[in-house]
């Protein structure tokens, strides 16, 4: 086993284990600090492809701001004695059947797929390549989608202050 | 072997060429990080206690006393007694807390600033990691330690830490934006966010000097908005003593609560490496481009030298912050960072993108 084996084989072991306990948790901070040890191991395995740009993003976007902000809103709105209560058994027995139908049909595709190995160098896409792609507007350029989304963030941030903002009335 | 402390990397490659040839690569690579993470916990502690005593003198001085001086010659043992104290003390058991939280909290805070520390260049060729992205992964690590202070703060039970927690939490994410955004303005000026590359770059000049005006404007914006993101004085809401008692680690003790005091003093140390590298040029001595003889002379100090002056300067100052203002209350800090900080920020960086296409920088 090399040693990049040996990390991806760690990284996965975590994000199952804790990708369970976040689902599996009755407390809700717990299972969002279980969520933080998934994004973070996510990030764990980008670093080990050497997308670094992606890898220190997912730990800014995810696990810096989603997190944070999901750790927030249970701070403002629930007590320390709360516990989620157990759902019905026809309940759990029909969200058990819909999460093995769904991890049978990707263990099924992944298995059917044949994998070509590129011998594509990530370390080449470095932050330089990915600002020029982001801001040009020629060929492999993504200018348009780029704007776009930021239309679209400026967008619902406009809606998301209007509609927390007090009423004069 | 050649050590050279102008140069360690060739004393890397020496221990890494000597690591290889008396074990398999794999157990190499274990040893020296073995190495890597002994040399910079011990860095950490050292560093952690000094800052510790220094704040103590710096706050005498500003308040004119004297400070610790009983144990040992001007007092420097003096943090060592308290760690000794600290490690002796019982650690509370609280009733009513989320144990597995409670527990975990000190340590996500303290792992955060560790994993940031990592990128810091110290001097030539001594550097744990130097990634292509390096700003963008201290900022994104960094943004980690936010989640342990809240959770520290919740789990308590105890409504004095979650006002602590939320205020620290409302803090950290709003002057995030706001230290982001004067780093980006420099990088707008170096070009990269490699680390190495940017200490390169300031060979014939430190960035604040080559980018004038808005890189003095950013360097303003980032020691407020550092000061701020590392909880401090005049901004230390989260632990108002006088409303909150301790604020999130109110329920903490022993070496819980020195975890939460080391990685707050550490994080103080990591943003003034960060600034006294971007802006003032990390290990680069001070260079005047045509003052070959000058140059030389200050070639002689070592790197490291340089590199430990700039960030105990602006420690230093982030002390004297503490101990000249009072504290903001949190409308002022949001406004602040909402209306002043981040406006200023904005218009700097248009500023800077200008200035670079027009060639107006040195």
């Amino acid at each position: 086993m090399t040693n990049n084996q040996f990390m991806f084989l760690l990284f996965s072991v975590v994000i199952v284990v804790f990708s369970l306990l976040t689902v599996t948790s009755r407390r809700i901070l717990r299972a969002a600090t279980f969520l933080l040890f998934v994004l973070v191991s996510t990030s764990g395995l980008y670093f080990l492809l050497r997308f670094n740009f992606l890898a220190a993003i997912q730990l800014t976007l995810y696990a810096g701001g989603i997190v944070v902000l999901i750790i927030f809103s249970v701070l403002l709105t629930s007590h320390i004695s709360e516990k989620l209560a157990i759902p019905p058994v026809t309940k759990r027995i029909f969200a058990a059947i819909a999460a093995i139908a769904g991890a049978v049909l990707c263990i099924l595709t992944i298995l059917q797929t044949q994998f070509v190995q590129k011998t594509f160098d990530p370390a080449r896409t470095n932050i330089r390549t990915i600002g020029e792609g982001m801001l040009s507007t020629g060929k492999y350029g993504y200018a348009l989608p780029f704007e776009v989304i930021s239309v679209l963030l400026l967008a619902a941030m406009i809606g998301s202050i209007i509609l927390a903002k007090k009423r004069k009335d | 072997m050649t050590f050279n402390i102008y140069d360690f990397t060739s004393f890397n490659r020496w221990i890494d060429e000597g690591l290889n040839s008396i074990m398999s690569p794999t157990w190499a690579l274990i040893t020296e990080m073995a190495i890597i993470g002994i040399v910079f916990l011990l860095f950490y502690a050292v560093v952690g206690l000094f800052l510790v005593y220094a704040e103590r003198k710096v706050c005498a001085f500003m308040q004119n006393r004297v400070g610790p001086n009983r144990v040992g010659p001007y007092g420097i043992f003096q943090t060592i007694a308290d760690f000794i104290k600290l490690l002796m003390k019982e650690l509370v058991y609280i009733k009513d807390s989320d144990k597995l939280l409670f527990n975990l909290a000190p340590f996500i805070v303290i792992i955060a600033s560790f994993m940031a520390l990592s990128a810091v260049p110290f001097a030539k060729g001594l550097h744990a990691i130097d990634f292509d992205i390096g700003i963008l992964y201290v900022i994104a690590v960094s943004s980690l330690g936010v989640v342990g202070i809240l959770l520290a703060g919740w789990s308590s039970n105890n409504k004095y830490s979650l006002i602590g927690a939320m205020r620290s939490g409302a803090q950290i994410v709003s002057y995030e934006l706001s230290v982001g955004l004067s780093l980006l303005t420099i990088i707008v000026l170096a070009g990269t966010m490699q680390f190495s590359e940017i200490v390169e770059m300031q060979r014939n000049g430190w960035f604040i000097f080559k980018g004038h005006i808005p890189a003095v404007i950013a360097f303003i914006v980032f020691l407020i908005a550092s000061t701020a993101e590392t909880n401090r004085g005049p901004f230390d809401l989260a632990e108002a003593e006088s409303e909150l008692t301790a604020g999130f680690h109110t329920e903490y003790s022993g070496i819980k609560f020195a975890f939460f005091f080391l990685a707050e003093y550490m994080n103080m140390f990591l943003v003034a490496s960060i600034g006294a590298t971007v802006f003032w040029g990390g290990w680069m001595p001070f260079h005047v481009s045509g003052w070959a003889g000058f140059n030389t002379i200050m070639d002689y100090i070592p790197p490291f030298v340089w590199y430990i002056g700039k960030t105990a300067f602006i420690i230093w100052l982030m002390m004297l912050f503490k101990w000249t203002f009072p504290r903001l209350r949190i409308d002022q800090l949001l406004t602040l960072e909402w209306k002043y900080l981040l406006p200023i920020n904005l218009v700097n960086i248009l500023f800077m993108a200008f200035l670079v296409l027009m060639h107006w920088h040195f």
